[in-house]
């Protein structure tokens, strides 16, 4: 990590000709009743007393239409633990931002949703962990949990907001895929949202536990892609393969520091929701630097901005600003340097290593879960 | 949702609820926002959607749209289907009623 020192000669987010961000995901809180073994929350998760409060949220806001944002995404943990949601959801909405709740739905009830919707909330996206309701419960580790989404769902409809069902997919749950879509249907939503599980921080942790088989995969893009023929103009489906098993690694993020921005409880300003898996990163703040001047200047930003920092194979690849290089967090989780390739590449010279391992987990009976949870700790690094 | 809309010049296109076609003033353009999907508009889009209304017929829009730029009505009506069709496939419009 000897990159890491001599970082005052980073070009800005102008100089790489980047424009302002487009959409804000706002973590409003780590707090939450479930403990999703894949959640994407840093594994130091922030406690109630370091959020952020209504105030600087609300300028944090002011902010982000200023510079030119067009989304906020309300996510956590889970956003309506925080019982200025309302107030947040007003300012969003008073300042012209599309106002989008992530959450996994189990503390809402219908009098606030309606309050929500009335105030201008536009959108609503509902987490489940299945659509069996047992598996569902043991995955999110909340008992009651499948149930009462299934009865948040319909309130969300029934005060006329637009649902979307957020599925997280693996191989304990991929077999019902075709049931994740038709209670979609079901539930009258208006897209579906199929991602496999993502590996960093609690994810790669119970890797083995999620990844699934490449025929497990195969099969699941094959229903995906045919749902979405026949549902076409009924259900928008979005689909997020595991890059494992892809060719070449996602477009993370669309590029480091190019589109979104992630703001953190306690308002820690990160180039994705995952970034603070990579160890020598210092973040800024929204209590110390406005916004627009942490878009510009933060080194967290800069360092993996743009091609510079690249190096081979990406470095000489014709790719290099298609996929940026892929996932910077995947490539801190399995290799140990967060510039190095995203090993999801085929040619990474370690993707047949690290990939050959992780099918052959897939293989084996997946083991226990290790739970969301506020103060656990790792014996082993990874 | 509702099922597959086939636009044609009697239909009265609306964008759905959660669906923003909005002027963002920062960036000076107009955009179509739902969850997770952002849309650039070129001008001629603008000018098509900024007469949806939810009152209009696709037929209106392509007359209004025809006085003012001075052009043949048909071309401009099979543009302006051409285009709700495609935005109504991905789910940013739907009919009124
Ligand atoms: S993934 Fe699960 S544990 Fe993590 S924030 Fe979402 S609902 Fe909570
Ligand atoms: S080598 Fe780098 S730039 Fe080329 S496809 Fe792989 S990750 Fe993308």
């Amino acid at each position: 990590m000897d990159d890491v020192k001599k970082q005052t000669n980073l070009k800005k987010a102008s100089e790489h000709g980047i424009q302002a961000p487009l959409a804000l995901l706002a973590e409003l809180s780590h707090r939450c009743p479930l403990q999703c073994p894949y959640c994407s929350n840093p594994v130091q998760l922030e406690k109630k007393t370091g959020e952020l409060t209504t105030d600087e949220w609300k300028s944090v806001i002011d902010q982000a239409v200023e510079m030119g944002m067009h989304q906020i995404h309300l996510s956590g943990g889970e956003p309506t633990v925080r019982h200025d949601l309302e107030d947040i959801v007003e300012h969003c909405t008073n300042k012209g931002l599309y106002t989008n709740l992530i959450t996994s739905g189990v503390l809402l009830n219908p009098d606030r949703l309606k309050k929500l919707e009335k105030l201008g909330l536009e959108h609503v996206q509902l987490s489940f962990q299945d659509t069996d309701n047992d598996n569902a419960d043991r995955i999110g580790g909340f008992k009651g949990g499948h149930a009462k989404k299934l009865e948040v769902a319909k309130w969300v409809r029934e005060v006329e907001l637009p649902l979307t069902c957020n599925c997280v997919v693996h191989r304990q749950n991929i077999d019902n895929l075709e049931n994740f879509i038709q209670m979609a249907l079901d539930l009258d939503a208006e897209r579906v949202e199929i991602a496999q599980v993502q590996y960093y921080g609690w994810a790669l942790k119970n890797r083995a536990a999620f990844i699934p088989t490449p025929e497990q995969l195969d099969h699941a893009t094959e229903i995906v892609e045919k749902a979405r023929i026949d549902l076409k103009g009924k259900l928008v489906i979005d689909y997020v393969i595991p890059d494992y098993y892809a060719k070449h690694p996602k477009n993370c993020m669309g590029g480091w520091g190019r589109r979104f921005l992630n703001m953190n409880p306690k308002g820690d300003v990160l180039p994705c929701h995952a970034a603070e898996t990579i160890p020598h990163l210092k973040f800024d703040n929204v209590r110390e630097h406005s916004l627009k001047w942490i878009w510009e200047n933060s080194e967290a930003f800069n360092i993996y901005r743009g091609t510079d920092w690249m190096p081979e194979p990406c470095k000489s690849c014709d790719r290099k600003e298609i996929d940026w290089g892929g996932c910077r967090c995947q490539a801190m989780a399995l290799t140990g340097d967060a510039k190095n390739t995203d090993p999801a590449c085929s040619i990474s010279p370690l993707h047949s290593e690290i990939f050959s391992m992780a099918a052959e987990e897939a293989r084996r009976a997946p083991p226990e879960f290790i739970y969301r949870r506020y103060g656990v700790r790792f014996n082993s690094p990874i | 949702m509702t099922d597959i809309l086939k636009i044609n010049e009697n239909i009265i296109p609306k964008f759905p609820k959660h669906v923003r076609f909005r002027f963002n003033k920062a960036r000076k353009e107009w955009v179509i926002l739902a969850p997770e999907r952002l849309v650039k508009l070129d001008p001629i889009a603008v000018e098509i959607l900024q007469l949806v209304n939810g009152e209009r017929a696709v037929r209106t829009i392509a007359n209004e749209l025809s006085k003012k730029f001075n052009a043949p009505e048909d071309t401009i009506l099979a543009d302006v289907k051409e285009m709700l069709q495609d935005l109504s496939d991905k789910g940013f419009i739907e009919e009124n009623g």
